[in-house]
């Protein structure tokens, strides 16, 4: 018992003091997104992770939904922890409480102190009270941020199987529950420990946007008394079956998605351009450097000839300041989102495209009729 | 004073959340209580949506009853600095019966909330089914003489938002399957199964109509004027027309998808040469 307190008391500190300031500073402007996590090609038995499986139970998946309709309007996200347990390969994810939004004005809420209440209170009820990792809303995918990255990996570090599940309620409520859970690699895990950003450092550790985030794939998992439950609420309620999945007007979901896009694309050419000239920069200067080392060799022989003391060795490296070379973490980030909306893009035409032949199925029969 | 009028609306997630505390309930406890949680909607106060709740302790060790109350205090802090505009309107308890006790801790809860609303969810199935109620107390008996309390019953519907019904349905297609758990699927497979639902409907329609059509089923013409609206949905779009709304809808789709493979292959470009 008290091991658990000490740890769930060691993850509260860090992951949601970085993680909650930070979204909310661009509340207004399209979220800063960061490179989106691809799941990598490889199927899931092949991941290497301690996780491979989340189960999670239909109670989470309905209070997710609900905070963020409730609290989530506009393009705040919506932050929460996730409860649950660790069996054998699998995480389960049992329960869910929401964090709530910081705002400007109470400065001196404590996060922390919120969190240690409520997982003592839960624990009063025989919740599980083991923080497994936490979850966030995003707006048409754009979740990749430093501040996403900052937070799972405070949280993997200290939890090894910790998970990020990310919530798309636009996706959603376009007619399939989307909801994806992500883990850092472990190599990103390397870089961030070793804080080392600058280009060589990334090459050294061969990491590309493509595996920096793991996708983990996700069942639903309902107990029995649940399952009576679902079958007393057919029943009972009376909703009727809108089918949204199978709605045709999809280019205002489109303007959206390609607009992110070229807001990232924009930033991702900027980036390119800071490092071109950073390159540019170096190799100028190895130039300037052999050249002066030439000069200073050539001067040499000459007194040498004359029978004069040669002159004395100068430290080339004070004078040739090495330019700063531009940390590469934001890049990447940047790229990895880009393709996290590529991926959710070809997604939705897909499905359009589908959709577009049912319709013409449809009207072809009429044609037909007609003529 | 605010009279609850006849209908209580809940969502989905105050049920499945009492079925959750009901079973992680402690060895020898009975019962699970809790308090309600809503939030008020309009000004007509006749609709009450329920929202959440939380599950607080009972013992019940007859003949007495101890609530701890100061967690539900806590709890309910807790939770307003996450919804600031939920207010307690009630509480629950599992089972089937109202007893004794149920007046007391209404008593307790009439402090916290006008006119509380009691909601039994029977986890136990005592009569096969789970059955949901929700009551009002009203007083009865005969006033300055015997005054008692008197439950009476309010009518339950269950309302979700948009997204809670799409998260229902998924859950929903776990009880078909023998390990009660069921994975996400894939987009296509989506639009897959949603056409193979309406391919369900418009079977039962036909079935139905050739029925009528050779004499089996007596024709109703309500149903038929349901069906002759249907029909005319489909929109009478002349052919060419439709084939260039078709046309340009595909070419913007197929050119969305270049596009974005396009910058992916980009950004993997780059990527590569920078790495060099």
């Amino acid at each position: 018992m008290a091991a658990c307190k000490d740890s769930a008391s060691a993850i509260a500190v860090p992951e949601d003091e970085v993680s909650t300031p930070t979204p909310i500073p661009t509340p207004t402007s399209t979220p800063s997104s960061t490179p989106t996590p691809t799941p990598t090609p490889t199927p899931s038995n092949t991941l290497d992770s301690p996780v491979k499986q989340i189960q999670i139970e239909g109670l989470v998946v309905l209070k997710i939904i609900k905070h963020y309709q409730e609290e989530g309007q506009g393009n705040e996200v919506v932050q929460g922890v996730l409860l649950g347990l660790v069996v054998e390969d699998r995480l389960e994810i049992t329960n869910c409480f929401p964090f709530p939004q910081h705002t400007e004005d109470d400065a001196d809420f404590d996060e922390v102190q919120y969190q240690m209440e409520m997982m003592r209170s839960l624990r009063h009820v025989n919740i599980d009270h083991l923080h497994v990792g936490w979850y966030q809303s995003t707006y048409y995918g754009s979740f990749v941020s430093r501040a996403l990255l900052d937070s799972q990996f405070s949280y993997q570090h200290a939890i090894e199987e910790s998970v990020v599940l990310v919530y798309d309620p636009i996706k959603t409520a376009q007619g399939s529950l989307s909801l994806k859970a992500y883990r850092l690699t472990p190599k990103l895990m390397e870089i961030c420990k070793e804080k080392d950003f600058t280009p060589e450092g990334l090459k050294k550790a061969s990491i590309g946007f493509e595996n920096m985030f793991e996708e983990v794939p996700i069942v639903i998992k309902n107990s029995h008394l649940i399952n009576v439950l679902m079958w007393e609420m057919e029943q009972k309620s009376a909703v009727s079956d809108k089918q949204e999945l199978l709605n045709l007007s999809s280019s205002n979901h489109l303007e959206k998605s390609l607009q992110l896009l070229m807001d990232r694309v924009d930033d991702m050419s900027q980036d390119i351009v800071k490092y071109n000239t950073f390159s540019r920069n170096v190799s100028k200067q190895q130039q300037q450097k052999h050249q002066y080392l030439q000069r200073r060799q050539q001067e040499n022989t000459q007194r040498q000839t004359r029978g004069e003391p040669p002159l004395p060795e100068e430290d080339i490296s004070k004078m040739f300041k090495p330019p700063q070379p531009p940390p590469r973490m934001d890049t990447l980030l940047i790229a990895g989102q880009i393709n996290t909306y590529c991926q959710h893009i070809k997604e939705f035409t897909s499905q359009n495209l589908a959709k577009m032949f049912m319709a013409e199925a449809l009207q072809g029969h009429n044609v037909l009729k007609k003529s | 004073m605010s009279v609850y009028g006849p209908v209580v609306k809940i969502h989905p997630v105050v049920l499945a959340s009492i079925a959750d505390s009901y079973e992680r309930r402690n060895e020898g406890a009975l019962r699970v209580i809790g308090t309600l949680l809503a939030i008020f909607r309009t000004a007509p106060l006749s609709f009450l949506n329920v929202f959440f709740d939380f599950s607080c302790f009972y013992f019940i060790f007859p003949p007495e009853v101890a609530v701890d109350m100061e967690f539900a205090k806590n709890m309910y802090e807790l939770h307003k600095k996450v919804s600031p505009s939920e207010v307690i309107v009630g509480w629950y308890a599992t089972g089937f019966d109202i007893t004794e006790h149920s007046v007391l801790i209404h008593e307790y809860y009439s402090r916290e909330a006008q006119n509380p609303i009691h909601l039994t969810v029977d986890t136990a199935l005592q009569s096969g089914r789970m059955n949901i109620r929700a009551y009002v107390s009203a007083q009865m008996g005969v006033p300055s003489k015997t005054v008692g309390v008197m439950f009476s019953p309010l009518t339950v519907k269950y309302v979700y938002f948009d997204t809670e019904r799409i998260g229902v349905d998924l859950l929903q297609r776990t009880r078909t399957s023998p390990s009660r758990s069921k994975g996400l699927t894939t987009d296509l497979e989506q639009v897959g199964s949603a056409a193979a639902r309406i391919q369900d409907m418009l079977t039962t329609v036909l079935s139905y109509t050739e029925d009528v059509l050779s004499g089996k089923v007596t024709p109703d013409n309500t149903v038929g004027r349901f069906l002759m609206d249907l029909v005319n949905k489909v929109p009478k779009i002349t052919a060419e027309d439709f084939e260039s709304m078709l046309n340009s809808n595909i070419n913007d789709l197929l050119m969305v998808t270049y596009l974005a493979n396009l910058t992916r292959a980009q950004i993997a470009l780059n990527e590569k040469l920078i790495c060099l």
